[in-house]
């Protein structure tokens, strides 16, 4: 909780980045989830893709509905604007915010209670409208808060803690996504932070909507055994498309070399780009089927299929549908906005 | 009977078949040709098929409330023929379509027959037309009847059909057609009839919705989310028309932002959304919206954070009588959400009100830092109201509330004595002050939360300290006493102890009933409401009365209610005059509600 404040003294030997700000700028307050929480390593890769990428944390405004994974904001960009609503609703807020000021970056978390149940309908009409924004579910099976039922995203295999089967099909957010039209689908597993950073920082560069769906395991409800959402489970069945992901700076040169033929460069709109070296051949993250098939195809072998799975790089966001101006709106002075007393004498004949 | 310049005219049509725009034009005639006018269209919740009504009420003394009694019935629906022939006063006129001929059982009125379906039939060939041109054939014969200026109503006509100049002809034709009928046949003009006269100068003829869209234009509203129902569709609707003739800039770009949401919570999570973030944003709902829209209220309450609603009402419970006009959202929308909450709400009259209260609508969400919802309804947002025409103070400054810029967030603790923090109450009137995200580099960030914060917006599970920021939320209300708009009072008798309070779309009634009330020998005092929280003019206006009557549309007394309870008025103090049925109040509702409780006898003897 946030009343347990950090030191704000830090090592002055720190490392800076471009901003001349440490990996402690970044932070937020300390944690008050469960140790060994899948969601603080996905709040420690947070940290570290926006430290390295030299973001403005001000510039950031972070928003999450209501769960343990939405509690995450507060432990992450303590100098960004953060926005706890109400559950299954982030993505309307985050609609309106990003209507009213197109220049932030707005990442968005969320959990699998909170996205493939409640806030189902709201998660797919933010998909539909190809916000400018990078959603982040912390995906672990289950209801953390409530103690532990099952969440619409547990594998029907997949038993509670106390051993009750799970009767449902469990929602895939990644093909749905893909299949309503997001620009940037990717899955990740939280303990897994060389996949995951480089996905974040594509994410955050991308326009459009980016989805990342992070596994990331619940110690206390859905770690046991025979969860197909445990640690170990996801470790051992973990099915990366690609071998390698590196992000590259906008200005950065690309400097690692690759074996011929099974790399692919993803441009992003701000310039920067995803170097991925394939594993699986069969994968074609450029098409929408043949990303839906590859998670299914792995998902048949009992595999969970991460990295990038789909990308449109020929991204559009809901301003080119508005067709707002590049200036945000939220700056533009009412006097502006305002038609005046002059206008209103052909509004009034029309009504006579 | 009615006269020159004073009647009700009823059309009977059948929803779809393109009557409504005959009849719009007919009473727009009649207000070009200088007589007050106040249509109400009354329809079912259908696109084609079943009965629809519009009532045009002719009134020179300038009368707009909706009256009982039909003069004039234009019955062209065969399934409603009986009910509106029964609805006709003595000595009244009815208008049918002779096609097929009928017998009436009433003796006591004028039937005057058109063969319209026979005359189309015999004009025109395509289907479609034969059945658009019935509805200016009628229109034509009532030229005639009734003695329109059938200039004024071609220039109506042509305005119409801006775009679509070659329908003109058409369209006189078979107004031509009509009124040569009724004047070869009938002998013209009736008894009862138009004149030009001088009562519409500085009047316009606008629904509330469009009023309440353009209101929102001129407020600088640049989000607006919403999700269609009944009635509340054509405020956005309205707002986006605006919005296109205003807000486009050389190169093309709009500079406002309209999401058509998924459902009613999406839309004030957006609206919300955009409050936050700086933008003033909005939406519009009726009813059922409200139901699900209350979880984010509590939100905006608790949260702080500025956002407007326009509320639409229609009638209730559940999905109720979504075509039908009340106000039966006052409880549900004064105290929206869970948890102790209290929300400010504004009362429009009319639609030039739906336009001047937007303005303060988003001046009072801004600074008071919470939502505002403006409570209008079906009548006023769909009909079609004889209104002042909109006024805009050029030197108006919109009021943006407490909300630092990146300099007055360094300067803060030096200027205030203390440093800042998003829910501090500095300044005594409750209100805190806040921060947009993206303003500063290392100042000003917090974390929103519908979770228990302290002044610094950090969570807290501290429950003195939960009871201290609640308290102070609470306290913001008798701010916004303070600031809402006052009422509209009006002393017929100083010495008088009985007063009346009402709000919305009864005025015209009210106002009109408090007329032949004074006739009757009872003078009343009034008050209307345009707000809660209540003003002190509204207490005070309450202790000086012995003995007030409270009218309104729904029927649990929620104005009543609200009285009692934020205004510690005594309950026996108070006298309920409702009207729930859907349609607009009369003047004669009030009158006679009035008379039951101060000369029960000579009411008892009228009825």
């Amino acid at each position: 909780m946030t009343y347990i404040t950090k030191p704000i003294a830090h090592h002055p030997a720190l490392p800076r980045n471009a901003l001349g700000l440490t990996h402690r700028d970044y932070e937020g307050s300390m944690s008050t989830l469960c140790a060994g929480c899948g969601h603080d390593s996905i709040t420690a890769a947070i940290i570290e893709a926006c430290y390295q990428m030299d973001l403005p944390a001000h510039r950031i405004a972070k928003l999450s509905g209501i769960g343990c994974s939405s509690k995450a904001p507060t432990y992450f960009l303590g100098r960004s604007h953060g926005f706890n609503s109400v559950h299954g609703r982030m993505p309307s807020v985050t609609t309106g915010a990003n209507m009213a000021n197109r220049d932030l970056y707005y990442i968005g978390v969320s959990g699998d209670g909170d996205t493939a149940s409640i806030g189902l309908g709201q998660f797919t009409h933010a998909v539909r409208r190809k916000l400018n924004m990078t959603y982040i579910v912390m995906n672990n099976g289950c209801y953390g808060l409530t103690k532990g039922q099952f969440s619409a995203t547990n594998d029907k295999s997949s038993p509670s803690k106390k051993g009750e089967a799970n009767p449902f099909d469990a929602i895939d957010l990644c093909q749905m996504a893909i299949q309503l039209g997001a620009g940037f689908v990717a899955r990740s597993f939280s303990g897994d932070k060389k996949q995951l950073i480089p996905l974040i920082k594509a994410a955050i560069s991308y326009k459009g909507f980016a989805f990342l769906d992070v596994l990331s395991p619940c110690v206390t409800f859905n770690n046991h055994p025979a969860s197909t959402k445990s640690f170990d489970y996801v470790r051992a069945h973990n099915m990366a498309v690609e071998n390698k992901l590196d992000y590259v700076e906008p200005k950065e040169e690309i400097t690692v070399s690759y074996e011929e033929g099974t790399t692919t460069a993803v441009e992003l709109h701000d310039g920067s780009r995803l170097i991925l070296n394939k594993l699986d051949q069969g994968h074609d993250f450029r098409d929408p089927d043949e990303a839906i098939l590859t998670i299914r195809r792995n998902a048949k072998q009992g595999q969970v299929a991460t990295g990038l799975l789909y990308v449109n790089e020929a991204g559009t966001d809901l301003h080119d549908v508005l067709q707002t101006p590049d200036r945000p709106l939220n700056g533009i002075p009412v006097a502006e906005l305002c038609p005046g007393s002059a206008a209103l004498a052909s509004v009034n004949a029309r009504f006579r | 009977m009615s006269g020159i310049n004073d009647f009700v005219i009823k059309f009977a049509t059948v929803n779809g078949s393109g009557s409504a725009s005959a009849n719009t034009m007919f009473a727009k005639t009649v207000f070009r040709m200088g007589i007050p006018v106040s249509p109400k269209n009354i329809f079912p919740s259908n696109i084609q098929g079943l009965p629809t009504w519009y009532e045009v009420r002719v009134s020179e003394a300038g009368y707009v409330a909706r009256r009982d009694g039909i003069d004039i019935m234009v019955a062209m629906n065969p399934q409603t023929y009986a009910n509106d022939v029964a609805e006709l006063v003595p000595g009244g006129w009815l208008v049918y379509d002779s096609t097929m001929p009928r017998l009436w059982q009433r003796s006591d009125i004028t039937v005057v027959g058109l063969p319209i379906a026979e005359i189309c039939a015999r004009i025109w060939k395509d289907a479609r037309q034969r059945q658009l041109f019935k509805n200016m054939v009628y229109v034509g014969a009532l030229t005639a009847l009734l003695d329109m200026d059938v200039k004024v109503l071609e220039g109506v006509v042509a305005d119409q059909l801006k775009g679509k100049e070659k329908l003109l002809a058409a369209n006189m034709q078979a107004v031509e057609i009509g009124r040569q009928y009724a004047q070869e046949n009938f002998e013209c003009p009736l008894p009862i009839r138009v004149r030009h006269a001088d009562g519409t100068k500085g009047k316009i003829m606008v629904t509330g919705n469009e009023a309440a869209g353009l209101g929102a234009v001129y407020a600088g509203a640049s989000v607006c989310a919403w999700y269609p129902i009944t009635p509340s569709t054509s405020l956005a609707e309205g707002f986006e028309k605006h919005a296109r003739r205003f807000r486009v800039t050389k190169d093309g770009k709009r500079n406002y932002a309209i999401v058509q949401a998924e459902d009613e919570l999406a839309a004030i999570g957006v609206a919300i959304g955009g409050g936050w973030n700086g933008a003033r944003s909005f939406t519009a709902t009726s009813g059922p919206g409200i139901s699900l829209m209350s979880e984010f209220l509590g939100l905006a309450y608790f949260a702080e954070i500025p956002v407007v609603l326009y509320n639409i009402q229609r009638g209730g419970p559940s999905t109720g009588m979504p075509t039908r006009t009340g106000q039966p959202d006052i409880i549900s929308c004064a105290y929206a959400s869970h948890g102790d909450t209290k929300h400010v709400l504004l009362f429009p009259a009319n639609p030039t009100e739906c336009f001047s209260m937007s303005a303060d609508a988003f001046d009072l969400a801004e600074r008071l830092q919470t939502p505002v919802m403006v409570m209008s309804d079906l009548d006023i947002g769909m009909n079609d109201w004889m209104t002042d025409e909109f006024a805009w103070d050029d030197a108006r400054m919109a009021d943006r509330g407490k909300v630092l810029s990146h300099e007055e967030l360094e300067n803060f603790a030096k200027v205030k004595g203390k440093p800042w923090g998003r829910y501090l109450d500095i300044d005594g009137d409750a209100i805190p002050y806040r921060t947009l995200p993206g303003t500063h580099e290392t100042m000003g960030s917090y974390f929103t939360r519908g979770t228990s914060h302290d002044e610094y917006a950090r969570y807290t599970e501290d429950g003195r300290i939960h009871a201290r920021v609640v308290d102070r939320i609470r306290r913001k209300f008798d701010t916004a006493a303070t600031l809402v708009p006052k009422p509209e009072i009006d002393i017929r008798d100083p010495a008088c102890k009985t007063g009346l309070i009402y709000f919305g779309a009864n005025r015209p009634a009210v106002l009109e009933g408090l007329d032949y009330l004074e006739r009757d020998g009872i003078k009343l005092n009034s008050l209307r409401l345009k707000a809660f929280p209540f003003t002190q003019e509204v207490l005070d206006f309450c202790a000086a009365h012995d003995r007030i009557f409270v009218v309104e549309q729904n029927r649990d007394a929620q104005m009543r209610q609200l009285l009692m309870v934020e205004a510690e008025v005594p309950l026996d103090k108070l006298i309920s005059a409702l009207n729930y049925d859907g349609t607009p109040m009369t003047a004669e509702f009030v009158r006679q509600t009035v008379r039951r409780h101060l000369q029960p006898a000579k009411a008892e003897a009228a009825e």
